[in-house]
């Protein structure tokens, strides 16, 4: 998208280095870009990640000075990181729990791109793009909730690396290949953590790809509608959006400090906090938070390569968004069925997560008792888990590919600006 | 009210995480209420509890639970129980000095190849009651007593889980409830039946302060000095926050400044 002037070198050098390297312009193209003058809060989670990003490899590499990736000094080494490291005490909380809070914002940051329809033409690439780093973040983020080698770092590992033993033929081939030997063991620890650090600069990469491809196209807008004059319709990023953006940021910084100096285990697990041990297995192993949807689907199929199936699965879904929702029409907001199923699908897949969170033969709610044995009977997180999880896969395969063809949506405004003008008018 | 909405859907957000976050770990036996000066966002460690708690663990806990990830000299850091203001650093504190003077602990091999017991200086950490797990499964009837440097946070709703398991033991198991020979019933553990037995009676120590060493006393001050032992930092810590989250509201105050200043003539 063009429209604005571009970089206008000044002085000598600025030309000669503009003729041998123009990253000057590169940096300029990319802050004084033309961006609809309409986007919401919900459009500060990109900037959000981007922060968290870089917070997270600077904290880690720091970490990663002190850590040991060995069985039997990886816990010693994060509590000596707590205990005695300069600063220590800070950098594993912040690290901890700023995967946490990424994984809160990139999960808005995917509803927010999935309700204004940001993944249709011309933006298939970039959804994609958006989604492989999604997977890079599972992939880092299970490896690293492996490092500080407690209970749940075990057993989570155990599980996890196990699920591929499912797949027919080369399973427990892939598993063993994954252990570097027979169990979870030292081998694993060392390639996890190999991978541990690698990952992030893979994600930081496809960082660089998203913003490549979400400057092609532009920005989509909570209208959907397409830029159709650069004067009228968009502000330069710079200094727009940097310091809305920057605004949201702060704020945000602001949760996650709460944790960290305040709740510093409030998203941990205490069974995290003993030593991993080969043969005491914990009561519940339960994955971190975020995961906790995909756990839920997976013990939602009572056959473990269909549980495997359907976990990837629902990621795979995904991929294929831009291609099973039918409607021509962007965003949501003139889509009224569209805005309900959406809603529902936000509300199970919270639900989803909390079957994840407990045991399947919890009840979410009694309804009489067992004649057999006098328990108390009802209705139970497993079958919670199994309805949602239809839910989920009818969103994407029944009701978006069916709602394009049968909505009638609401009229849309000609234009971004018109429909900023026409807004405020309503409100004043 | 766009922005309210996105406020308040971080707020469930985040307390949906909390929600489903350590809540799931509460599967042992009955909690008491109990409070301890170091909960909240304001709590620091009660450091006469703490000092009190670690006379406890002296003499009541420490001859079957190590404290392997605990030194000495950790006892005279700031926001520990033994802190001096005169003496930051603790290899220099009088009080530190004195309580490393009370252990004895291996060291070597000397120029002879021998082991040889010293006693014990602050950068030590506390001696292990006994040489190895299976040591200390064999005195204590197969049940091996976990170590005390994490165990308050290795718990769910640790400090009052400790509390209670400490308050909790019984003579008599109810009827229907069967106690194997050697096991103990206490209802605030998981299953009602423990290999520990009554760790703490009244008065079994002396405090020099003059406060009445009852159970729950005891209780009270040893969980408080675990606490300390399994979150040392905790008072750094909060401190740093409460500056942290200031400096970062002025911060976020001057940016929405900022964002009103430039959006100013753009209708959006």
């Amino acid at each position: 998208m063009s429209g604005y002037p571009g970089y206008d070198p000044k002085s000598g050098f600025e030309k000669w280095l503009d003729a041998r390297l123009p990253i000057v312009r590169l940096g300029y193209d990319t802050f004084i870009f033309p961006t609809p003058r309409n986007l919401n809060y919900w459009w500060t989670f990109g900037g959000i990640l981007a922060v968290l990003l870089m917070s997270q490899i600077i904290s880690g590499i720091i970490l990663a000075m002190h850590y040991v990736p060995h069985v039997s000094m990886a816990y010693d080494s994060v509590q000596h990181i707590n205990r005695d490291v300069n600063f220590g005490w800070l950098l594993q909380p912040l690290h901890a729990n700023g995967a946490s809070m990424m994984f809160l914002a990139v999960y808005i940051h995917m509803f927010r791109g999935i309700y204004y329809g940001s993944y249709k033409s011309p933006r298939e690439v970039l959804w994609i793009v958006g989604v492989v780093i999604y997977l890079l973040m599972m992939a880092t983020g299970f490896m690293g909730y492996v490092l500080p080698w407690g209970q749940m770092s075990f057993w989570g590992a155990t599980v996890i690396t196990n699920l591929f033993s499912a797949i027919p033929l080369v399973g427990d081939a892939i598993t063993g290949w994954l252990w570097g030997g027979f169990s979870v063991d030292n081998p694993t620890l060392n390639r996890f953590f190999s991978l541990h650090f690698v990952l992030p600069f893979a994600i930081l990469g496809m960082v660089i790809l998203h913003v490549w491809a979400l400057h092609v196209p532009g920005n989509n807008n909570p209208t959907g509608v397409s830029v159709k004059n650069v004067d009228k319709d968009t502000l330069p990023f710079h200094p727009y959006y940097t310091v809305k953006d920057g605004f949201a940021i702060i704020v945000f910084l602001m949760v996650l400090s709460a944790f960290v100096f305040f709740a510093p285990d409030a998203l941990n697990h205490p069974d995290n906090y003993i030593r991993a041990n080969p043969v005491v297995t914990p009561a519940h192993i339960v994955p971190e938070w975020y995961y906790l949807p995909f756990y839920a689907m997976l013990r939602a199929v009572p056959d473990k390569l269909g549980g495997v199936i359907v976990m990837f699965g629902a990621i795979g879904l995904l991929f294929a968004l831009p291609w099973l929702d039918t409607s021509k029409v962007r965003s949501m907001r003139y889509r009224r069925l569209a805005k309900l199923f959406f809603m529902i699908f936000v509300l199970a897949c919270l639900g989803l997560g909390w079957a994840g969170a407990k045991a399947p033969t919890d009840l979410v709610f009694a309804a009489g008792t067992d004649t057999a044995t006098g328990d108390p009977s009802g209705f139970n997180f497993l079958w919670m888990a199994r309805i949602l999880t239809l839910y989920y896969y009818a969103f994407f395969l029944v009701i978006l590919p069916l709602l394009g063809l049968i909505e009638k949506p609401e009229a849309r405004p000609d234009s971004i600006e018109k429909s900023v003008l026409e807004s405020n008018a309503g409100e004043a | 009210m766009r922005l309210f909405t996105l406020t308040a859907t971080l707020i469930a957000a985040a307390g949906l995480c909390l929600g489903t976050g350590p809540a799931t770990a509460s599967e042992g036996g009955e909690l008491k209420a109990s409070h301890f000066s170091f909960e909240g966002v304001y709590g620091t460690y009660d450091k006469a509890a703490a000092q009190r708690g670690f006379q406890v663990y002296q003499e009541a806990c420490s001859f079957c639970h190590s404290m392997s990830l605990v030194a000495i000299r950790n006892l005279g850091d700031p926001g520990a129980p033994f802190y001096d203001e005169e003496h930051p650093n603790p290899n220099e504190s009088p009080v530190i000095k004195a309580i490393a003077a009370m252990f004895t602990v291996t060291d070597g091999p000397d120029i002879e190849g021998d082991m040889f017991e010293r006693p014990a200086r602050p950068s030590d950490y506390f001696p292990a009651p006994f040489a190895n797990d299976q040591a200390a499964r064999a005195s204590n009837g197969g049940a091996l007593p976990p170590d005390f440097s994490m165990l308050v946070r290795a718990r769910a709703h640790g400090p009052q889980y400790i509390y209670s398991l400490l308050t909790s033991y019984a003579d008599e198991a109810p009827e229907g409830v069967e106690i194997r020979d050697g096991m103990n019933y206490n209802p605030a553990f998981k299953g009602g039946m423990i290999g520990m037995p009554p760790p703490l009676f009244e008065e079994q120590v002396e405090y020099s302060d003059g406060t009445h060493a009852s159970v729950e006393q005891m209780a009270h001050d040893v969980v408080t000095f675990m606490a300390w032992a399994a979150d040392p930092k905790m008072e750094v810590r909060k401190r740093m926050g409460w500056m942290v989250m200031i400096y970062l509201l002025i911060f976020a105050l001057l940016m929405y400044g900022s964002y009103k200043a430039v959006w100013r003539d753009v209708e959006h």
